[in-house]
């Protein structure tokens, strides 16, 4: 499967990415980019409140209702500018944190990397997606592949990366993919691994909530005014 | 490749610039947060009034990056903990060449990823270390337009010389782990020299890569 995708990619989606990418302004494509995430971030609020993150959901809702109103149906992420930072949550990432474990990894077909519990988690998802919800079908088949061509172009440099990364692609995607889901069901402090032990396989029971992750020291999760940090320009 | 996965190496790409970035001036007892803090500014400062750079010299980053970034940088740390238990096993030559071999691509591909760089904003945390700390792990954020914010994490070591970043981990991937998996299946199926050699021919690639550019 993993092939096949590596096929597919290369063959169809990559090079029409590329030209998404080069012939479109950036402020388009951010546009884009901008509106789709604004309705994820209806149900990244749902499953913060299900993972009994009040505070965030409610950031999380906010951002929706301002960047809804004020940002032209969420072409522009005003929300991100006055310090409600965007969030990344989905069923899958809910079930980690209800204590339910990953299962074996598997490649689904044009979706990619993922494990039998983000499995379940995005069928969810998918279900709930205002997208797929969409009528008529025509509009909503546009968005959906307009939502996937954005993404691709987004990731253009990032998979060149792993491409000069890698000594096996699979392996590397595998074990990044997983560190990767780990990392965020913790919101980023899993709990330490040895250092010399291999952090994968014994992650087929991710522990139940460590209701100390919580207050790990220094873990930004809710949005931190802008003033607290210490925020330099980068350019 | 649509996943969420994929997301992460353009986190990869973003972040691996700062990655990089752990250098600085050699100074000892600089606190490692303001280390990573002063060459991750530094780094950037120069890419962004480098035109050569902007223009796509591949072989500007690479110097730019063994001149600033390598020095703070413990390679046969991060090698160790990267080939794990095959480690003991290997003679202090296979050693020299693994760290050398794995030292480049690293170099190579986070020059590649600066070439990613574009409008991000850093988020130095502050470290709340005791004096008596030999291990820390040094906080950053990059704050990007339209996405969460990515975290990058340096774990660092006290040495004779200043500190040491001896992984980094970007989106909680660690770069030293994530190698793991593939170099125990590299010396598992063709021994520390195979993987001496995959890594060599690796480099040899991407260097040929990078001259037809």
């Amino acid at each position: 499967m993993y092939g096949f995708n590596e096929s597919l990619d290369e063959a169809v989606v990559k090079p029409v990415a590329t030209a998404y990418k080069e012939s479109l302004p950036e402020i388009v494509q951010i546009g884009v980019r901008n509106f789709f995430s604004n309705l994820e971030d209806i149900f990244i609020g749902v499953n913060n409140l299900l993972q009994g993150k009040p505070v965030e959901a409610a950031s999380d809702w906010t951002r929706v209702a301002l960047n809804t109103v004020f940002g032209g149906v969420g072409l522009l992420d005003w929300a991100s500018e006055i310090g409600l930072e965007k969030h990344n949550e989905d069923f899958g990432q809910t079930f980690g944190r209800w204590g339910v474990g990953d299962g074996p990894y598997l490649v689904w077909p044009v979706l990619g990397s993922s494990t039998l519990r983000d499995t379940a988690g995005r069928i969810i998802d998918i279900r709930v997606d205002p997208l797929r919800n969409h009528k008529p079908i025509a509009t909503r088949n546009v968005l959906i592949l307009t939502n996937g061509i954005s993404r691709r172009a987004y990731l253009l440099d990032a998979s060149r990366l792993l491409e000069e990364a890698a000594l096996d692609k699979y392996v590397f995607q595998r074990d990044a993919h997983l560190q990767r889901r780990r990392s965020l069901i913790h919101d980023g402090s899993p709990p330490r691994e040895s250092a010399s032990g291999r952090p994968f396989s014994a992650d087929a029971g991710v522990s139940p909530v460590p209701a100390s992750s919580d207050s790990d020291v220094g873990q930004p999760r809710a949005a931190l005014p802008p003033a607290l940090a210490t925020s330099v320009r980068g350019e | 490749m649509l996943s969420s996965f994929s997301r992460l190496f353009r986190m990869l790409a973003v972040g691996a610039l700062s990655a990089l970035a752990s250098a600085a001036f050699a100074q000892q007892d600089t606190p490692p947060d303001v280390l990573v803090k002063n060459v991750t500014l530094e780094v950037i400062d120069i890419i962004a009034k480098d035109k050569e750079i902007q223009a796509g010299n591949q072989r500007k980053v690479v110097d730019l990056i063994e001149a600033k970034v390598l020095p703070h940088f413990n390679f046969t740390s991060m090698t160790r903990l990267a080939v794990a238990t095959n480690w003991e096993k290997a003679t202090p030559e296979q050693k020299k060449r693994l760290v050398e071999e794995f030292k480049t691509l690293l170099v190579r591909t986070y020059s590649s990823a600066l070439s990613a760089y574009g409008d991000q904003r850093f988020d130095f945390r502050p470290l709340r270390m005791k004096p008596t700390d030999t291990d820390v792990t040094v906080q950053v954020r990059i704050i990007q337009k339209g996405a969460e914010p990515v975290n990058l994490d340096y774990d660092m070591e006290k040495a004779p010389s200043g500190w040491k970043a001896y992984d980094v981990r970007i989106g909680g991937v660690s770069l030293v782990a994530n190698y793991r998996t593939e170099f125990a299946n590299e010396v598992r199926t063709i021994g520390i020299d195979g993987l001496i050699k995959s890594l060599a021919s690796k480099n040899k690639g991407q260097a040929a890569r990078a001259e037809k550019k």
